[in-house]
């Protein structure tokens, strides 16, 4: 059988680990082609619905990633975002949502390395846990 | 009972409220909410272990508010909400009057003060049943949780009792009903009513004061409150804050600290 290839999403701040990442391009570092980026003006945008949606859309690992604590370009969204992580994360587990399917970092623009770490360390963590089969299950209508 | 039913008829007849929002005998011997807005009516006021919903719900109601200043019959829970109500902005100072019975006689608060004492004499925590309710579903694997969860929101018809119920579901316009995008699927399949009931409570997290009535309002059975309570014990552990004891909080999830406890972001 072939390896398992997941899917993972990631869900990046504009200021810091979407810069990051666009460092680890431009440095020519390599990483896993598994992850699709997806850009947002702050952690704290990043609804915890939009996580859910990623599930439901068929990822098998999530990242959350954005500026360093006290590095916000709005001076106070990861630290919102960080509290709403720790309740969502009680939550998930509670839910028997397996939480290591969800990654939380924290990526500046000069860390092009721990970018492209990050995402190989979840893809194979990831790749370890198998495909998202339960969650995938939860079929809906096919609307909706 | 008879000490709260001269109460209203006291506020009403001396014009101090428009409307006493309290309990009266249902059919089938159940409790359900009256409003007496005319004082003769107050014999009709009842105030037993029957008397379980939270009141508070109606004081968000814009028909409610319309009828003017309100006194409200308030268990232990009510008074949490209207402390947690009036954290959000949601009861001004002074616009309300709570009557909380207690041994046959009814204290009658106005300050906002007077009620955070009074809840404050309260047990602060979760009873020994409640929490090894919940120990007892922690204490479970990933697997055992996911599939009692699975199991029980198979029984939800979305029918949104528990919104409906909350007296902190208040939103003139929930996610639920927003279509563009639709966050929530509208027919009640697997996959939507996980992310609704994941929705409510997150919404409610650092705000909800296990008061019980989603669980109550379910007509599928299905331990709402349970979600609710996990989160009310995250919140509290992480950030030392519990919802329903100050009428001046942040809600927990609008604020935060630079050093905020985790262990899980790399």
């Amino acid at each position: 059988m072939a390896e398992f290839d997941p899917k993972i999403v990631a869900f990046v701040c504009n200021w810091c680990t979407y810069a990051g990442a666009d460092l680890t391009g431009t440095s020519r570092m390599k990483y896993s082609p598994q992850v699709s980026v997806i850009r947002f003006p702050c952690t704290g945008r990043i609804d915890f619905m939009l996580l859910l949606k990623a599930f439901a859309g068929g990822a098998d690992g999530v990242i959350v990633s954005g500026c360093h604590p006290n590095d916000c370009h709005y001076s106070s969204g990861n630290f919102h975002a960080r509290r709403r992580w720790i309740v969502f994360r009680g939550l998930l587990d509670f839910l028997g949502i397996d939480v290591r399917r969800v990654r939380f970092s924290w990526v500046s623009a000069a860390e092009g390395a721990k970018w492209a770490q990050l995402v190989n360390e979840t893809v194979e963590q990831v790749r370890v846990l198998g495909p998202h089969r339960a969650y995938q299950r939860l079929r809906g209508l096919g609307v909706g | 009972m008879e000490a709260l039913r001269n109460k209203a008829r006291e506020l009403l007849a001396a014009g101090t409220v428009k409307v006493v929002i309290g309990y009266g005998r249902g059919s089938g011997g159940a409790a359900r909410a009256v409003f007496i807005r005319d004082a003769a009516r107050s014999g009709a006021l009842i105030y037993d272990d029957s008397c379980r919903q939270n009141l508070a719900v109606y004081l968000m109601k814009p028909e409610v508010r319309r009828l003017g200043k309100a006194a409200l019959v308030a268990s232990p829970a009510t008074l949490r909400t209207v402390l947690q109500l009036a954290a959000e902005n949601q009861v001004p100072e002074g616009g309300l009057l709570l009557l909380a019975p207690a041994g046959g006689e009814v204290a009658v608060l106005a300050e906002l003060s007077a009620v955070e004492a009074r809840v404050a004499a309260q047990d602060q925590d979760l009873g020994r049943a409640e929490r090894e309710e919940l120990a007892r579903y922690e204490a479970m694997t990933l697997e055992q949780r996911r599939d009692f969860w699975q199991e029980q929101f198979a029984r939800c018809i979305k029918c949104y009792a528990c919104r409906a119920a909350c007296p902190l579901c208040y939103c003139a316009r929930c996610t639920v009903e927003c279509n563009q995008p639709q966050w929530i699927p509208v027919p009640a399949h697997d996959l939507g009513n996980l992310e609704w009931n994941v929705m409510r409570a997150m919404h409610l997290a650092g705000r909800c004061v296990d008061c019980g009535d989603c669980s109550r309002a379910c007509p599928a059975g299905i331990p709402l409150h349970l979600l609710n309570r996990r989160l009310i014990a995250v919140v509290r552990e992480s950030f030392a804050v519990q919802a329903g004891r100050s009428a001046k909080s942040d809600n927990a999830l609008s604020t935060f600290k630079p050093d905020d406890p985790e262990d899980f972001i790399r």
